[in-house]
């Protein structure tokens, strides 16, 4: 399984976040996506998820995400800004929820990598933001999904934390999967493949097709 | 199956669990029922003909009052996202979440309904055809809800804008729901006017998930 | 060349800039004529007297009414299946016009009604039904208000168009279900067209055709603006780059 990206770009609102963007990422592999604030990382990673409008080529396992969204979307597992966790249940069925949706991986597992034992039967609302980040990261492992694409994981995570979070990924990838991290800190893995996102150098192509702009207008 | 199944259960947990949840839509039935009285006055003979229509207005004010939290709520928390990843068709999740909504809102109402048809004065005849009009239309509130659920979804002061786009889709609802029972407490043939509230449902039923769906993944992109 | 190319902007600017002139005239023409042979070149009626040439205001209003909703149903469904963005304006465009249709029948049936039936108001299956079309059309106008983004905003309103459709049809004859069953047989016709003589039916032809030229002025007009708006917007953009 490899993801093939070739000539990536995203317009939000007829402005132009980025573009020529071509990478690969290759099975077992973790690779970091850098760049300032406002250079379009979480843009390029929903786009990925097919949750954003895009143009170029999005291949995953030889699957073309412009032509099966669907089959495209059953292979990422997302996390966010949002940990898109019900304040209303507890972590238990917050996550059992989850697994049970996606039918994928294994929840001890997840509990085990991610300490939720001792908050098991904690309602969501009262766990710290930490906390609750683990949950939505566990998300991850239950999903049972081969492409994880992280927009900053590790926001409010201590360093202790961060460090298992970062040998869940080498496990992740260990096992055939593979990993797109949006961050701006140093996650600890061995020496990671970096795609850098430049906002000065992308401003500077054409405007898109907008048909309200092109043509001779008098 | 098992995925359904978990959606369903949730949706539920998140009803019961949030600040009264089932129980508000059904208070505010009850409010807006006891209110008639006082408007029009404690006119047995007067209630009596005013009933059907009555207690059909108010389950459908009181099966719109939790509906702008529908979808809106998934929205804000980044669970909407998660969704679209999941195994389940969009199509699915929104009939499973309008089905829910039914289970928590439209079903009480339909319970609660006789017992306040009592208050106004509704013929015997009609008590029957009250509750099946009500637990066969109130469906297609839930779901025609769903539909401005989704269009309203992530719009400032959204829940004024879905009443005024969803309450001229309850028309057809409310005119053969409320008719089934006039008739009924007039003794008249209700089979025609309680076809075509089921008919009505039914096209409400396969309609809408794809609707509500497009609507939601137009909103998302 | 095929109709699609008056979907680019350009070309559609060009096109309406030269007939827009034209279908004023002819508006304006039409409406003239029409409106002063019908008001002061017919007879009186027996039985209504003056009263009755309000048809030439209140025909082709309710008849354009509908019939902007279907312009409206069609341009969404093109921008649905087709994604041309002037099809999406001419739906923008074409709302508040429809709505003020819908408003001068409701009106002028509402001034017409008080000498014929002896009230303004009469819930009678077609006042009913524009009344719900209104409505419709006010939903439909609030929600392209409500939603920022125009591409999105088209989006949204044409699957409310499609849904309102459906349910507008639906709520046509499910309130003519409703009256039945309420009064039995005693329901009131507007359809004049079967029933008037040819004097008063020439000059409410032209005022037809004069309102009809009015509704397509009107379209293009607004939807020139449109056009304008959103190229003032994307050029703000590019400058914005």
């Amino acid at each position: 399984m490899t993801l093939n990206v070739s000539n990536l770009a995203c317009y939000r609102t007829g402005r132009l976040i980025f573009s020529d963007q071509s990478f690969t990422v290759e099975p077992g592999e973790a690779v970091m996506l850098r760049g300032p604030n406002g250079s379009g990382k979480s843009t390029l990673l929903r786009a990925l998820a097919g949750m954003l409008p895009f143009e170029g080529d999005v291949v995953l396992n030889g699957i073309s995400l412009a032509d099966d969204h669907d089959g495209v979307q059953e292979q990422i597992a997302y996390a966010g800004h949002l940990d898109a966790i019900k304040p209303q249940l507890t972590v238990g069925e917050n996550l059992t929820f989850w697994a049970r949706l996606f039918e994928g991986g294994s929840i001890r597992e997840a509990v085990e990598q991610f300490s939720l034992a001792e908050i098991w039967d904690r309602p969501a609302h009262a766990c710290s933001a930490g906390q609750k980040r683990r949950l939505g990261l566990a998300r991850l492992v239950v999903s049972g999904r081969a492409l994880w694409l992280l927009d900053e994981p590790t926001v409010s995570l201590d360093v202790e934390t961060t460090a298992r979070f970062a040998e869940i990924i080498k496990a992740h990838c260990a096992g055939g999967g593979m990993a797109l991290i949006a961050t701006h800190i140093d996650l600890g893995l061995d020496a990671p493949r970096e795609i850098t996102l430049d906002p000065n150098v992308m401003r500077k192509t054409m405007p898109p097709s907008d048909p309200f702009l092109s043509g001779a207008w008098e | 199956m098992n995925a359904t199944f978990a959606v369903l259960t949730r949706e539920l947990r998140l009803a019961l669990r949030s600040g009264g949840g089932a129980g508000l839509g059904l208070a505010f039935f009850l409010i807006v029922v006891m209110l008639i009285p006082f408007g029009v006055g404690p006119v047995p003979h007067l209630l009596a003909q005013i009933a059907p229509g009555t207690l059909w207005i108010a389950a459908l004010l009181a099966c719109l009052l939790s509906l702008d939290r529908l979808f809106q709520a998934d929205f804000e928390d980044g669970t909407l996202d998660i969704l679209t990843l999941s195994p389940m068709p969009l199509e699915g999740l929104v009939a499973i979440k309008a089905f829910a909504h039914w289970l928590t809102t439209g079903l009480p109402l339909v319970i609660a309904a006789p017992i306040l048809g009592i208050t106004l004065n509704l013929p015997d005849s009609a008590y029957w055809w009250l509750v099946t009009s009500l637990a066969v239309g109130t469906p297609a509130l839930s779901f025609l809800g769903a539909i401005g659920a989704a269009l309203t979804v992530g719009i400032r002061r959204g829940g004024l804008l879905l009443s005024l786009l969803v309450l001229p889709l309850y028309i057809p609802t409310l005119i053969f729901g409320a008719r089934c029972v006039a008739a009924a407490s007039e003794g008249m043939d209700v089979i025609p006017a309680f076809q075509l509230l089921a008919g009505v449902t039914l096209l409400t039923l396969a309609l809408t998930p794809i609707a509500a769906a497009a609507a939601l993944r137009m909103h998302m992109r | 060349m095929s109709i699609w190319e008056y979907a680019n902007p350009v070309r559609f600017m060009r096109l309406t800039g030269k007939v827009l002139p034209w279908i004023t005239a002819l508006a304006i023409g039409c409406l003239a004529v029409g409106l002063i042979w019908g008001f002061f070149f017919t007879p009186e009626a027996e039985n209504f007297g003056s009263t009755v040439k309000i048809i030439y205001i209140h025909v082709p209003a309710a008849t354009l009414a509908i019939n902007a909703w279907g312009v409206m149903f069609v341009a969404s469904l093109i921008w649905l299946i087709r994604r041309h963005h002037v099809s999406a304006l001419v739906a923008k465009a074409t709302a508040p016009v429809g709505m003020t249709l819908t408003l001068i029948a409701l009106i002028t049936g509402a001034i017409w009604g008080e000498p014929m039936w002896g009230t303004y108001w009469e819930w009678d299956p077609r006042l009913t039904s524009f009344m719900v079309l209104f409505i419709f059309y006010l939903g439909y106008m609030a929600l392209w208000e409500a939603i920022d983004e125009p591409d999105k905003a088209a989006d949204l309103t044409s699957v409310l168009a499609m849904v309102g459709t459906v349910f507008a049809v639906i709520s046509r004859y499910a309130v003519n279900f409703w009256n039945q069953g309420l009064h039995q047989g005693a329901s009131l016709s507007l359809d004049k067209e079967e029933h008037v003589s040819d004097v008063y039916y020439q000059p409410l032809l032209l005022t037809m055709a004069g309102f009809f030229f009015l509704f397509m002025a009107l379209v293009f007009l607004r939807t020139r603006t449109e056009i304008r708006a959103r190229r003032i917007k994307a050029l703000q953009l590019q400058e914005a780059n």
